[in-house]
């Protein structure tokens, strides 16, 4: 094959929703009935056609890469990134549609029919980063995701709310772009390519300047407003509060997710080095994610209104994923803990990955209940609105509780496997005080989220509220549900997916060749500063139990 | 093996009838209750089954695993398992939960399918924390009893049980974070030295206490967190008054009965054997605690008008008497500690049945407004006659032994505790008796005083008094009467059992004590060394040499003599 379908067949899954995007923009503006209500079909077709291209895309990938188990690993994170934007992005859609569907009618919120290109526009742009290699791939595609998501806050419901929160969310976006943009360029200027394999060459052989630390700095900076990461949380309650719930459940995952892969990518460009040249980068990590835990922790806990809570306890979230994002610092609490030669940096990438599914399901469960509550045709956003939902809606209730049990992380369901694997791989990096003060911050989240649940099941009904639930609202509602008790017990698929080992590499293979420098994720190469180094081999698996 | 099938079973079964409570047909009522009580009866008969299939020579091996994988790269598993003292522990809470459904019968008006629903995903939770062999397993279970627990309280409490239900879940939960931090640290730890993640209790108990002193004793803060919050230990007992008081009666009963000692278990399963060297070096301090919390409870109880916080604070004095005799780390205040566990579980929960009946027909817990009840209700007087002295420890039932072994245990444990404690811990014994027998004397016996009735002249007539207990409610005291009996009179049977689980489960700590009275040290290097873990010199079958990386010998208990404690 020549090199342009070679790229084009790693694309393909993007490709695709780019033209479902396209055709959802023609159908959408129609006036007439017919095409603007086959748009969300049309949108959904999309997702699942790209859903189905994914694995052969990558496949098609990998196969031009050879089995090298480095490469492998990246490409299962962007596989399942991909996977995870697609059947999430499904069940978002179905939230959106189902309102549309629902609500129909004069004086009713609906979305217009460009909404779901913009959709899907945003989804796109989300892939995009999963695979890019490239800064100014990842620039394009970041700013991808983001533009559409401006639009769609402001016409996601009638009233001045959503058009204020819209332009808040504009104008921050745009001056972290301006900052991850200025990140990119002193990187360019430190190590002059844009190719981050490039990059990551290239510090490899003349270690880690000034400059291209501070580029680094920026950038995680500037991409810590697509997660949310303090100091670029500012926006996040009144755009969350401003959305609909359907808009809301979307930015709390798209855009994350956009962020999470994109951060992962860019420290990729530090694995192999001593962690010992970065720590400036290590400390602003760890800066980081303890101010965002804590942060928005204790924002969250004194909000009344339910989706502002959300928003920060989103930011929350994002915190516990920083936590095993920051690379070791290369000397571990332990005299003579073992300072793996890779940094580590690429390892915990996959418990990444299956946080962000749990958090993104459970999130999704709970803004499709939040959107089917209606007071006097707004939407529910109080603690108050939700009074009493489970004894009028059983179900509905269960699947608040299942969710906001999730997102407390509390086993043995979705969210507490994802903090299980989070966390351990932080210890592995020796930043336990780290997990410690995570581990505080979901005892903290606790009283908040407990208080969404004591309100749908102890209080009593509220006569001014309305459920209203069309059947894709259900739907989604209950498949997130659902997804988060199916993810909690049987996350070791969905792990060993994640980690790549199902998907591309044959073991045998990897395992023949620990002692190749390219096979980071099995073979642990350990020193201790001297050039005595100890080769540990870590094989994946687990002892046999019972005496 | 087929008995193996029976441990998850023991899970199972509660979660799927829980399942089933949701989908039954008809307004709730009498089905739900049928099937609770079918539920937790062929439970019951399911832990009778293990019984009967376990081999009770070797009760120290954990018998009948059954392992399913669960996130292989990490290690976690669903590990199924009993040794005897959770065996002792699946019993008594299949006991007590069949029992708990037969008094709740007429306890709750309406939501009935909830409250049900919820107690039977109670029972699967704690029958998993005992039957679990891997540690996550452990834990999830362990967390996830807060959830029906606080919709038992939330939903079925009485006046301030939203407050109740809230403090109880956040204060548990956040200790029990900190527990998590602890257990992770260390499996972390034994990846490190074997390259294996894994989760196993027995290859953690292996690994762990290999662990550099100092590591240790913060692992075990972080286990005590957890586990000293749950027991509850003195200075962090604050959200169990409340938590009993507010729960209705089936909460407090389970509460009492069973989660309490989820707690004490903990401590006996992870800390004893996991961070030896900690557990000597703070067991002083923990059982300090202990004895302030037995004297200070007791002193509150004491005061209480309540009589059902009055109860509730007699726990935390009796979970003292647990936790003593648990770190005197010796063999007879270890099995005291264990036979203590199920003791409170039975004659506690029966007392708060008791109350829960006495409540149903007065709909008050002040002590001021009820008396006389032996003239109004002589059966139930009876029972919580009984009960009462079962609780504060008359020979002849129950509470006794545990009474007696564990302040023996802190009594022979010179080397950690010693005879101070014993002395003061036998003080709170003596305020049992006495704010127990006034309790009595003031509801039980005296003028007949009702809530509602001032003059003693118009409660003194019989056409207003309530019913007494009814047969339901008599046949649901009575065998937890015969258990306190039995258990009272032959405890050997129990303790037979528990002897070398109990011995396996402190042999760590008792090698560190007999290895620093000794006067040997040990070795502990980084990486590869080899250090000796016991450098006394008895008749251990074999000095055990445990090389880091590569695993350790496991002890072959039947060879070890442990320390002169055990001399029973």
């Amino acid at each position: 094959m020549t090199g342009m379908a070679h790229n084009l067949a790693g694309v393909m899954p993007e490709v695709v929703t780019l033209i479902g995007a396209c055709v959802c923009m023609l159908l959408g503006s129609s006036s007439r009935s017919g095409p603007a209500r086959a748009t969300p079909w049309v949108a959904a077709g999309s997702l699942v056609l790209a859903w189905l291209m994914i694995g052969g895309s990558i496949q098609a990938a990998g196969d031009r890469a050879g089995i090298e188990a480095f490469v492998a690993g990246r490409l299962a994170i962007e596989v399942f990134a991909k996977g995870a934007l697609c059947g999430v992005g499904l069940l978002l859609l179905a939230l959106v549609a189902g309102g549309a569907s629902g609500q129909r009618g004069p004086g009713k919120e609906g979305v217009p029919g460009e909404y779901y290109s913009f959709f899907l526009f945003s989804l796109t742009g989300a892939m995009l980063c999963a695979g890019a290699r490239d800064l100014v791939w990842l620039f394009l595609a970041l700013e991808l995701t983001s533009i559409p998501t401006y639009v769609m806050v402001a016409v996601s419901r009638a009233g001045r709310e959503p058009k204020e929160a819209a332009v808040k969310y504009f104008f921050l976006g745009a001056m972290a772009a301006a900052v991850f943009l200025y990140g990119f360029t002193l990187i360019y200027g430190a190590t002059g390519t844009t190719s981050l394999d490039g990059v990551g060459a290239y510090v490899m052989q003349n270690g880690v300047t000034p400059v291209f630390a501070a580029g680094l700095g920026l950038a995680l900076v500037g991409i810590g407003f697509k997660i949310a990461a303090v100091p670029m949380h500012f926006y996040a309650a009144d755009v969350y509060q401003g959305a609909s719930s359907s808009m809301t459940a979307f930015l709390a995952f798209v855009p994350k997710i956009a962020g999470f892969v994109s951060i992962i990518g860019l420290l990729r460009v530090l694995d192999g080095l001593d962690p010992g040249m970065y720590r400036s980068v290590t400390s602003l990590m760890c800066v980081m994610a303890v101010l965002t835990m804590t942060v928005g922790n204790t924002l969250a806990l004194v909000q009344s209104n339910v989706k502002r809570v959300l928003a920060y306890s989103s930011v929350a979230h994002s915190g516990y994923v920083l936590v095993a994002l920051v690379p070791a610092f290369g000397v571990g609490p332990e005299a003579g803990a073992q300072v793996s030669a890779s940094g580590g940096v690429s390892e915990g990438d996959w418990a990444v990955m299956v946080y962000l599914i749990a958090y993104g399901l459970a999130n999704v469960g709970v803004f499709a209940v939040l959107s089917t509550l209606n007071r006097g045709g707004q939407e529910g956003q109080t603690y108050d609105d939700l009074a009493g939902l489970a004894r009028r809606r059983p179900l509905h209730g269960a699947v608040m509780l299942v969710s906001v049990l999730s997102l407390i992380g509390l086993p043995p369901l979705a969210g507490f496997v994802g903090k299980i694997c989070l966390f351990s791989v932080a210890i592995e990096r020796g930043h336990t005080w780290l997990v410690v003060v995570a581990l505080l911050n979901s005892a903290a989240s606790a009283v908040y989220y407990l208080r969404i649940a004591s309100a749908c099941y102890f209080e009593t009904p509220d006569a001014g509220i309305t459920v209203e639930c069309g059947p894709l609202r259900w739907f989604g509602g209950v498949a997130a549900g659902v997804g988060v008790l199916v993810l909690g017990f049987g996350a070791g698929r969905a792990i060993d997916a994640a980690r790549g080992t199902t998907l591309i590499v044959d073991p045998s293979a990897a395992v023949a060749q620990v002692d190749g420098p390219s096979d980071r994720r099995l073979a642990t190469i350990s020193g201790r500063g001297d050039d005595r180094a100890i080769v540990h081999i870590k094989v994946a698996g687990q002892v046999p139990i019972g005496d | 093996m087929e008995s193996s099938v029976l441990i998850p079973m023991l899970v199972l079964v509660p979660l799927l009838s829980a399942a089933l409570v949701v989908w039954l047909r008809g307004d709730g009522g009498a089905g739900v209750r049928v099937m609770s009580l079918a539920s937790t009866g062929a439970t019951l008969v399911i832990a009778l089954l293990v019984a009967c299939g376990f081999d009770w020579s070797r009760g120290e091996v954990v018998q009948m695993t059954s392992v399913a994988e669960w996130v292989s790269v990490l290690g976690l598993s669903f590990g199924f398992g009993v040794d005897a003292i959770s065996l002792w522990l699946i019993l008594l809470t299949g006991f007590l939960l069949f029992l708990v459904v037969a008094g709740s019968w007429t306890a709750v008006a309406n939501r009935e399918r909830e409250f049900f629903f919820w107690l039977l995903v109670l029972e699967a939770a704690m029958m998993g924390t005992f039957v679990a062999t891997d540690v996550i397993f452990f834990y999830v279970c362990f967390e996830f009893t807060l959830v029906p627990l606080y919709f038992l309280i939330g939903i079925f409490g009485s006046t301030q049980r939203h407050r109740a239900a809230r403090v109880f879940f956040l204060y548990t939960f956040t200790g029990s974070m900190l527990t998590l931090a602890g257990i992770l640290y260390v499996a972390w730890f034994a990846a490190e030295q074997t390259g294996v993640w894994s989760f196993s209790i027995s290859h953690l108990q292996d690994i762990a206490p290999q662990l550099p002193s100092g590591a240790q004793t913060l692992v075990l803060l972080a286990l005590l967190a957890g586990f000293a919050v749950k027991v509850p230990l003195f200075p962090v007992h604050t959200w169990l008054p409340l938590a009993h008081t507010e729960a209705p009666t089936a909460g407090s009963v389970v509460l009492a009965g069973v989660l309490l000692k989820l707690g004490s278990y903990g401590l006996l399963r992870f800390a004893l054997p996991m961070t030896p060297e900690a557990v000597v070096a703070l067991a002083p301090w923990v059982g300090a605690m202990a004895v302030i919390g037995i004297v200070y409870a007791a002193a509150v109880c004491w005061v209480q008008k309540d009589i059902k916080r009055l109860i509730a604070y007699s726990s935390v004095s009796h979970m003292g008497f647990c936790v003593l005799g648990m770190f005197a780390l010796n063999q007879i205040g270890a099995e005291g500690s264990v036979i203590y566990m199920v003791n409170h579980g039975l004659s506690t929960g029966a007392l708060f049945l008791c109350v829960g009946m006495v409540y149903e027909r007065l709909h008050t817990r002040e002590m001021a407004q009820m008396g006389g009840l032996a003239k109004v209700m002589p059966v139930w007087a009876f029972f919580m006659v009984f009960f009462c002295l079962a609780s504060v420890g008359l020979p002849g039932l129950n509470g006794f032994v545990g009474e007696f072994l564990t302040l023996m245990g802190a009594f022979l444990a010179t080397d950690v505790l010693g005879v101070g404690y014993a002395v003061v811990a036998g003080l709170g014994m003596i305020l049992a008796a006495i704010y127990i027998l006034a309790m009595v004397g003031k509801v039980v016996f005296g003028p007949v005083r009702l809530p509602g009735m001032d003059e003693e002249s118009s409660a003194e007539r019989s056409s207003a008094w309530p019913s007494d207990l009814g047969l339901r409610e008599t046949a649901t005291l009575v065998p937890l009467a015969v258990a306190c009996l039995v258990l009272g009179w032959y405890p050997a049977f129990v303790l037979d059992t528990i002897e070398a689980p109990v011995a396996k489960l402190i042999l760590p700590a008792r090698q560190v004590l007999d290895g620093s009275r000794a006067g040997g040290f040990e070795a502990r290097g980084p990486g590869f060394d080899v250090a000796p873990l016991s450098a006394n010199n008895r008749e251990e079958s074999a000095h055990e040499f445990r090389l880091a990386g590569i695993g350790s010998t496991r002890v072959d208990m039947e060879d070890v003599v442990v320390g002169e404690g055990g001399g029973r």
